[in-house]
């Protein structure tokens, strides 16, 4: 802090100073602790706030434990982001493994320029876009009757299968590029040694590809659970009644139910399942903060 | 030596089939806007138009989403870039144990599901301070979040920043205000380009946190998502073609000058 003021001086330094700590406090501090808060408390009429009634409870929290409904939406949840995960990271670990260690030098721009060209496309794009390709009247229903796969069109959006595949197509490149990252400094040598010695195809990776990539395996999935528990786009744009997302319950006790505190609760059980999952992994896989933020 | 051509041809494969998942959605909703069918689908296939463009253009509603999604990007870049700035150099001269703790509080937002940024500030400045959702509350959860970004990004350039130059100009007899001016603006100039553009499009496209705190305002993400549901025409199609030319223009633009910067500095390194 003395380092601060004795390069920028006082006027210099209290800016930079007051910016981060507004941010810090004012913005994302009191804020999650606000609502935290807010869950505990009952939702009472203006009028009997920080009255007698005004004491904190659990009964938000019991609401969810209660509600069958909501119970097994939000098991529901974290099953489905479960699945969401390892789908992805099935999909993105030999393209990963391909760019870091097979392929060459004049391929591997043009690859990672593939695969960077989706990445900055707006993700309510590309799920519209499954939007499209699962319509009823849509190309996938065309091509499969064509091939005479199904004799009569299916009804894909409202399904859960359409919400997970969508969500494996928009959030693929948060696991390829953590896992690309952490593979491409493993030396190809290591692999054509462990080859050489005679060690089997699954055993390389067994002994050696996966745990040098762990970190990246594991920010990889950390990234995609977090975004899949969490999203709100993807479940309202290719949910439908039967697959319904906790974050859409979340967002009808905010603005159809009209219960704050309730919602709140929600959301607090949310985050504490995402902390949750990122604290697993990051045990799991021996890795640290420091390596996740990047 | 089969199995190694046969295990080539089974890479290729998956390649090819990779890249066709990633693009093809793209490509079919691409192709839909120019299908004369009232929904957006290539099949079947009803003859070329571009009617669905001047349908966007004369959609009042969409010009001020537009508008609203300008505004709040344009807000997000003015307040979570000095903020990004300011905490990487904060962090850049903290060295003791606090520093550890104020960079986890600090990334915590990357880390936290959107909706919940959206809950946490809508509960907290409607509450207790008393703003409720609008442009403003949209702009203050949006920064808490993309300042973190930014951070990042100013943290990383000033990994090669040698202190030892504002120390000089300080000796030199240049003020505080001078040092700043001159010597460590013009060197995080690179970064606060790419940081405020960086900062202007995860601001555009921003979904799960803007529904919460936007109030009754209907930036261009909620604008579409409502549209998909009531009142699908390609004309939402025409407007995301549009997008993603534009995104994409930026993305190269962004990225040769990353690039451009990236080879400048290992030229001056090596």
């Amino acid at each position: 802090m003395g380092e601060v003021v004795r390069r920028y001086g006082p006027w210099l330094s209290a800016l930079i100073v007051g910016l981060v700590g507004f941010w810090i406090v004012v913005l994302v501090v009191l804020p999650q602790l606000m609502m935290v808060d807010f869950s505990f408390r009952p939702m009472l009429p203006p009028a009997e706030l920080g009255g007698p009634q005004d004491v904190y409870t659990l009964r938000n929290y019991e609401t969810l434990w209660a509600n069958t409904i909501h119970r097994s939406i939000f098991f529901q949840t974290i099953w489905a982001s479960a699945l969401v995960t390892a789908c992805t990271l099935a999909v993105c670990y030999p393209i990963a493994y391909f760019m870091a260690q097979v392929a060459d030098r004049k391929t591997l721009p043009l690859l990672v320029l593939l695969l960077i060209i989706p990445f900055w496309i707006n993700e309510l794009l590309r799920t519209f876009a499954w939007y499209v390709v699962l319509a009823f009247n849509g190309p996938l229903n065309w091509l499969l009757l064509s091939l005479g796969l199904i004799d009569a069109p299916e009804r894909w959006l409202g399904t859960p299968g359409a919400v997970i595949l969508g969500m494996v197509y928009v959030y693929i490149l948060f696991m390829v590029f953590p896992i690309y990252n952490a593979m491409e400094s493993l030396d190809r040598n290591q692999v054509e040694a462990a080859r050489d010695l005679g060690a089997s195809w699954t055993r390389i990776h067994r002994r050696v590809v996966i745990p040098h990539a762990k970190p990246g395996i594991a920010v990889g999935c950390i990234m995609t659970f977090m975004l899949a528990a969490g999203s709100y786009a993807v479940p309202s744009i290719l949910g439908g009644p039967n697959s319904r997302w906790f974050t859409e319950i979340i967002y009808n006790w905010f603005f159809e139910g009209g219960n704050w505190n309730q919602g709140a609760a929600y959301a607090f059980i949310l985050l504490i399942l995402c902390v949750g999952f990122i604290l697993l992994m990051m045990r799991l896989f021996k890795v640290g903060l420091t390596d996740v933020a990047k | 030596m089969t199995a190694d051509r046969f295990r080539t041809t089974l890479v290729g494969a998956y390649l090819a089939l990779f890249f066709i998942y990633l693009f093809l959605p793209l490509v079919v909703m691409g192709v839909a806007t120019f299908n004369t069918s009232r929904f957006p689908t290539v099949t079947p296939w009803m003859g070329f138009t571009t009617q669905w463009f001047a349908a966007l253009f004369a959609d009042g509603q969409l010009w001020r989403a537009l508008w609203t999604s300008l505004a709040i990007g344009a807000g997000v870049v003015a307040l979570a870039v000095p903020i990004g700035l300011s905490a990487a150099l904060l962090l850049w001269r903290l060295h003791s144990r606090a520093r550890t703790l104020v960079y986890a509080v600090m990334v915590s937002p990357l880390l936290t599901p959107g909706v919940i940024i959206g809950i946490s500030t809508l509960v907290f400045w409607d509450r207790w301070i008393g703003v409720g959702g609008g442009l403003v509350l949209t702009v203050l959860a949006q920064s808490s979040f993309i300042a973190a970004y930014a951070m990042l990004l100013f943290m990383a350039r000033l990994q090669r920043f040698d202190p030892a130059q504002e120390e000089a100009a300080l000796d030199l007899g240049a003020s505080h205000f001078q040092v700043f001016r001159r010597i460590t603006l013009p060197y995080l100039m690179p970064a606060v380009l790419s940081a405020a553009f960086i900062a202007f499009l995860q601001s555009f496209e921003n979904y799960n946190t803007t529904i919460f705190v936007r109030g009754l305002e209907t930036p261009l993400t909620v604008y579409i998502a409502s549209k998909v549901r009531t009142g699908l025409t390609p004309a939402i199609n025409a407007l995301s073609l549009i997008l993603i030319a534009v995104t994409v223009a930026g993305a190269v633009v962004y990225e040769i000058m990353r690039r451009r910067e990236a080879r400048r500095a290992a030229a001056a390194a090596g």
